[in-house]
């Protein structure tokens, strides 16, 4: 069956050139549906008109992406992933290759400041309840690509072959090895060795310059679908597309362009001037983003008296290390505190019934003498859980409002005490331990839960404001 | 609610600096700040040449190239006269014929390549040059290791001293310092039999060397910052652009 032909594109543009590109679009859109993607993502993308601050971070999430895939391009024709010129030819890259130091530099600033960007573009979501109905996809996609983000990030770490990066990388994958009955298998199959070695090198840089980039670019490609489909949430959190136009354009929306590639591009150079003043004045961001010890070439006999994760892993880190043997009797409490709640609170008889047996086992696997499992298998899955909690974000809240902007003092104070936990519980994770440090973590790791399990019940009894009808200007 | 937003932003302000004001918990060794002045090519040019006659024998740099010495303003034939000793060619590596088995038969462990040494050697109790510039003039005699040789912020350290022609030989003697009200002894580096060069000029001479060896962490790093600032006065004058356009696009949205 033949196509409708498609009408002649009207290329609005001043010049001698009108009519040339005009048909040259005209060809391209017959064969490929060019104009209306570019009106349904960019020219016809109405955005509330509102956005602040906050708004940016996604975009500059998208130009991180791009810097470190091109920056990564131009790496790997130079790297060497083996165990025996790895360290060298980074050197190499900073010393030899013109340039290279740039490229180096800014693709390991790159995997901070893609970190930062994330992490302020998911503090915006948690403010303004981005990830509520209908946003939940947006937000569930959102999350698997900060989980994949992460692990692109530890496989990439490895890379250098430096201290750091070899005993970082022990740690974790030693982590597998506190698993019941599959652990040291596993630890094994994910090495490619009873040790990390070349073939551990070889296959996290498949991982790192492959694998990963392209399930990255899948999930950012659904993200940004899931979007557009319902459309952009805004910092007063209410739907523009309930007050339309006689042409269906919602009355608080703009086109996404001009008006938001014109502001985003603010942000892109101030994010740029912040970038490259890292990049040429600090590249090691004080140890924070390049670790000093990681300029010694991986040595495998010498473990470093102090291993600490980079910087944006550390408050996972701290968790894991929270968990420790006195502390199981604690979480135990907290879990059957859960299971009594929930049966003072709950109406649905099943979920009481659930909510028993699954509390129940929990606490004979968390201190049930013989059936126990250990605290350092514990400690994994706390930290597993701390990331993978966000998920449940969409349900957990039951505010009759989304933005923070129309909720209680309760949620208000909730948020702030989990950001602030947030920190404390990263600071901690790049010290050593002390025994101060691991109550602070252990109170911290309380609260970090505590933010999320306790959110169906302080969200809907907190005292919200009314959200008003229209978006606000402010 | 305008009120409420600023706090939120406020809180985040302050948030951010949360890290920042805790102070680092664990052991600390005092190290003494390295005079350096990575611009001072003649300072560098000392600092390569001391490299060349007393570190280059043992430990190499590897990842350095000699004809790289261009940047701290030698020409090829200066170095390929001066700082070459073993015959090799002028864009080759530093790199030693000491068989590492060898070394670490004689050493105790082989000696670490120092190409990345100055930024290995950063920590939060200082900068790598710190760390250098300290260790360097930290050596003090001690019967008891095997190299008859012990250094006061590296404990039972493979390296002997190998700079003693130069410094003198130190000893770790008792001293005694005021304390809070009171004297009390703490150990400390006194110099025993003076060498060759004055401590003042010893020091000196390890700061060229410290100089250098920063120099050689990273040759690039006095490149990076004169096209660092011209990378941001370029985005700060995209920036007026970029802002203008913004408030040209904006002045009709309400």
């Amino acid at each position: 069956m033949a196509a409708t032909p498609k009408e002649p594109v009207e290329f609005s543009g001043a010049g001698p050139l009108n009519a040339p590109i005009s048909g040259v679009l005209t060809w391209v859109d017959q064969r490929f549906p060019l104009m209306s993607l570019w009106r349904d993502h960019l020219s016809q993308y109405y955005a509330p008109k509102n956005f602040n601050f906050w708004y940016f971070f996604g975009g500059l999430a998208m130009l991180v992406l791009v810097i470190q895939i091109v920056t990564g391009i131009f790496l790997v024709m130079h790297y060497k992933p083996s165990a025996a010129e790895a360290f060298a030819s980074v050197e190499y890259i900073m010393r030899d290759v013109p340039m290279g130091w740039l490229i180096r530099y800014m693709h390991s600033t790159g995997a901070s400041a893609f970190f930062i960007v994330i992490y302020l573009h998911m503090f915006r979501g948690l403010m303004y309840g981005s990830y509520r109905q209908p946003r939940e996809l947006i937000w569930i996609f959102g999350m698997l690509i900060y989980l994949c983000l992460m692990a692109e990030a530890f496989f990439g770490y490895l890379l250098p072959w430096g201290q750091m990066s070899f005993w970082g990388a022990q740690v974790i994958i030693n982590l597998f090895d506190a698993l019941p009955l599959i652990g040291p298998d596993l630890s094994t199959w994910i090495r490619g060795d009873f040790v990390i070695s070349d073939a551990t090198l070889n296959r996290f840089f498949a991982f790192h310059v492959i694998a990963l980039p392209l399930v990255l670019l899948g999930l950012v490609a659904a993200h940004i679908m899931a979007l557009h489909e319902v459309g952009s949430n805004n910092p007063d959190g209410v739907e523009i597309k309930k007050h339309k136009d006689a042409q269906g354009r919602p009355l608080d929306g703009i086109p996404f362009h001009p008006y938001y590639t014109v502001k985003d591009m603010v942000g892109v150079v101030v994010f740029l001037f912040l970038f490259f003043m890292v990049v040429f004045f600090a590249p090691e961001m004080g140890g924070y983003f390049l670790e000093f010890n990681n300029f010694i070439p991986a040595d495998p006999l010498k473990t470093p008296p102090h291993i600490a994760p980079v910087w944006y892993f550390t408050p996972y880190y701290s968790i894991l290390r929270a968990i420790t043997e006195d502390f199981m009797l604690v979480l135990a409490i907290g879990v059957a505190a859960y299971v009594v709640l929930i049966w003072l609170t709950a109406r649905n008889q099943r979920v009481k019934f659930a909510a028993s047996v699954i509390g129940l086992a929990l606490i004979v696997l968390m201190k049930g003498g013989p059936l126990a499992i250990e605290a350092k298998v514990w400690g994994v899955v706390m930290m597993g859980a701390a990331t993978l909690i966000f998920f449940l974000m969409p349900w957990l809240d039951r505010s009759p409002v989304k933005s923070i902007r129309y909720k209680g003092p309760l949620f208000k104070a909730a948020l702030t005490s989990f950001v602030i936990v947030f920190l404390v519980l990263g600071y901690y994770g790049t010290q050593t331990v002390t025994p101060a440090g691991t109550i602070i973590s252990q109170v911290g790791t309380l609260i970090y839960f505590s933010f999320f399990l306790l959110m169906p019940w302080y969200s809907a009894i907190d005292k919200t404001k009314p959200e008003p009808d229209r978006v606000t200007m402010r | 609610m305008i009120k409420n937003m600023n706090k939120i932003n406020r809180l985040f302000a302050i948030l951010l600096l949360v890290p920042a004001l805790a102070l680092a918990a664990g052991d600390h060794v005092r190290l003494d700040r390295a005079p350096i002045n990575e611009e001072d090519h003649a300072s560098l040019q000392r600092g390569a040449r001391h490299f060349a006659n007393y570190c280059l024998n043992c430990h190499s740099a590897s990842y350095m190239r000699f004809n790289r010495l261009q940047d701290i303003g030698l020409t090829e034939a200066q170095i390929r006269d001066n700082l070459v000793f073993t015959g090799v060619k002028v864009g080759e590596l530093m790199r030693v014929a000491m068989d590492p088995k060898d070394a670490k038969n004689w050493f105790g462990v082989a000696p670490p390549d120092l190409s990345v040494i100055a930024r290995s050697r950063a920590s939060a109790d200082g900068s790598g040059a710190d760390w250098l510039y300290t260790y360097l003039r930290s050596f003090y005699r001690d019967a008891e290791r095997p190299t008859g040789w012990n250094n006061t912020i590296f404990a039972n350290v493979g390296m002997p001293h190998a700079l003693w022609e130069l410094q003198g030989e130190q000893v770790l003697a008792e001293r005694k310092v005021r304390g809070e009200g009171y004297m009390k002894t703490e150990m400390a580096l006194k110099l025993d039999k003076p060498g060759q060069l004055t401590p003042a000029q010893y020091d000196e001479m390890v700061a060229d060397l410290v100089n250098y060896m920063v120099f050689m962490g990273e040759p690039v790093r006095s490149n990076r910052k004169t096209i660092g600032m011209f990378v941001l006065m370029a985005l700060g004058l995209l920036f007026i652009f970029v802002y203008a356009l913004k408030k040209e696009y904006w002045k009709d949205v309400h």
